[in-house]
């Protein structure tokens, strides 16, 4: 391994990590401004030029507050839980391919910082292992609704990780292919796979947001009946932990439903911008593209959070098990036959 | 250096096994089942075998998730309650695994390890030809292990199910 290499993976990796850094912090601003314009008020307005380091200030009070461990509980599996939430939520970015190769200095520098052929499935594998922080948490704290938050957790993620999973087999059927990287070469320009995938969009982005905890599928946390679901007797940083874990994993599922059905850095006439900014700034622009694509889908997550109430737990698991799983075997069985009609024309 | 790491890994695998048998908390057990798990995966991607490793990763800690739930709602969870045994029970479970290890250690002797299996191929553990070789070598116990798994989750949804006549 030379030198430049692991430099430039490093590079990479810490500007990812940054940027994932920064939104996350961002999105719980934005979602506050957000929810203030969909309920007809201003939001936070107050820490600096229209309420922009709110962030900062939260972040603050985060590690000034004092921190709780129940004498009961666990205390080792106590701080594990919100730093494994932490952790999980950082690892999937890395399949991400961000742009198209940049030239630097003679050499072709990749902005993805690793292309495993089985990129899809280590990020399946990611957010499968996010929610054992959750569980983790919610059971150390030695407290019911803690453990039912949990508990909740767990069976909504085993339940729709299956009509996801199947869903993106569809789309496995029509690239060919599980690397990342190749599955965003294959959508250049505006031939992207939403075009041939819609039903299958439609059941990912459903499934994504059970997978994040979001509204209307935010049930380990619903406050209506749990206090606080499996955060109920978390304070301070470790509080703080779960609650950019939910946004780092709001930020990833954008991400990688940019990259699977919206082409990733792609976008109409990059071929024409390409050759006029060059081979260093064009692929940048594909990135600024890339963000702006996950900007709109976090947008998405919050206009669905503060417009659709939140789902009881018997209609959660009847449109997991009884609707997007037989959607999904539907989805495989329509792909396949038109892909076999296609290859025989 | 692959050596070197391969003996790290394994002791690791041994390590947190041995976790699993000895911590009396069963949530505790589970968790360390998850780790001897992961070191699998290491395993399996330091023979190349990317496919595997990550299916290894899905399926297993996806698995010890519903153990998870096993061990949360049917166990009572006071520390201790399951060390409390009959002798005779730790007598059978000893000879039971001392069983186990004889014909292991047996068969692993008796396997010619001399002559190592070289690979053909490096990529053999990738998709692609894990895909081919499935599909083509090996059709009938693919097909077959596939029509085995499916009974098994017939079964399990017969037994699921409630019995309309009865209720």
């Amino acid at each position: 391994m030379e030198l430049a290499f692991i430099i430039e993976k490093f590079a990479l990796i810490l500007v990812i990590f940054v940027i994932s850094l920064t939104i996350a912090a961002y999105s719980t601003l934005a979602e506050r401004k957000i929810a203030g314009f969909l309920q007809d008020r201003v939001g936070p307005n107050r820490a600096g030029p229209g309420g922009m380091f709110q962030p900062l200030a939260d972040g603050l009070k985060m590690f000034f507050k004092e921190e709780i461990i129940p004498t009961e509980s666990s205390t080792a599996l106590f701080i594990l839980g919100p730093s494994l939430a932490l952790f999980t939520s950082f690892l999937g970015s890395a399949v991400i391919p961000w742009g198209q190769d940049v030239e630097i200095a003679g050499r072709m520098v990749s902005l993805q910082i690793t292309d495993i052929n089985v990129g899809m499935l280590y990020i399946f594998g990611v957010v499968s292992l996010g929610v054992y922080g959750i569980m983790i948490g919610g059971w150390a704290s030695n407290n019911k609704f803690s453990l039912m938050g949990a508990v909740r957790a767990a069976s909504q993620n085993i339940s729709y990780e299956i009509p996801m999973g199947l869903s993106i087999i569809a789309l496995l059927m029509s690239t060919n292919t599980l690397s990342m990287k190749e599955i965003a070469e294959q959508q250049h320009g505006i031939n992207w796979n939403i075009f041939y995938q819609p039903l299958g969009f439609l059941i990912f982005l459903v499934c994504s947001f059970a997978e994040t905890n979001r509204t209307p599928f935010d049930l380990p946390e619903c406050e209506t009946e749990l206090v606080g679901g499996y955060h109920t007797e978390y304070s301070g940083f470790k509080m703080g932990a779960y609650m950019f874990a939910e946004y780092l994993n709001m930020f990833l599922a954008s991400a990688v439903m940019s990259t699977l059905y919206f082409g990733g850095y792609n976008y109409p006439g990059m071929d024409w911008v390409n050759e006029m900014a060059g081979s260093v700034i064009g692929p940048f622009i594909g990135m600024g593209v890339l963000i702006l694509k996950i900007f709109a889908f976090i947008f998405l997550f919050m206009w669905v959070r503060w417009t659709v109430p939140r789902f009881r737990y018997d209609q959660l698991m009847n449109l997991g098990w009884k609707i997007l799983i037989p959607l999904a075997i539907a989805n495989i069985v329509i792909t396949g036959i038109v892909i076999t009609i296609f290859e025989k024309l | 250096m692959s050596i070197s790491l391969f003996y790290f890994v394994a002791f690791l695998t041994i390590f947190f096994a041995l976790l699993v048998i000895f911590s009396k908390n069963p949530v505790h057990s589970v968790l360390y089942l998850i780790v001897t798990f992961f070191t699998f995966t290491l395993h399996y991607i330091m023979l190349n075998a990317q496919f595997l490793a990550i299916v290894n990763f899905i399926v297993y800690m996806g698995a010890i998730m519903v153990l998870f739930l096993f061990v949360l709602m049917l166990l009572n969870l006071n520390e201790g309650s399951i060390g409390s045994k009959s002798n005779l029970l730790k007598m059978v479970g000893v000879i039971a695994g001392m069983c186990l290890i004889i014909t292991l250690v047996g068969s692993l002797r008796a396997l010619d390890t001399s002559d190592p299996l070289v690979l053909q191929t490096q990529d053999l553990g990738l998709v692609k030809n894990l895909g081919k070789v499935l599909f083509s070598k090996f059709l009938l116990p693919f097909e077959i292990s596939s029509i085995l798994l499916l009974s098994a989750m017939i079964g399990a949804v017969l037994l699921a199910k409630k019995d309309i006549k009865q209720v």
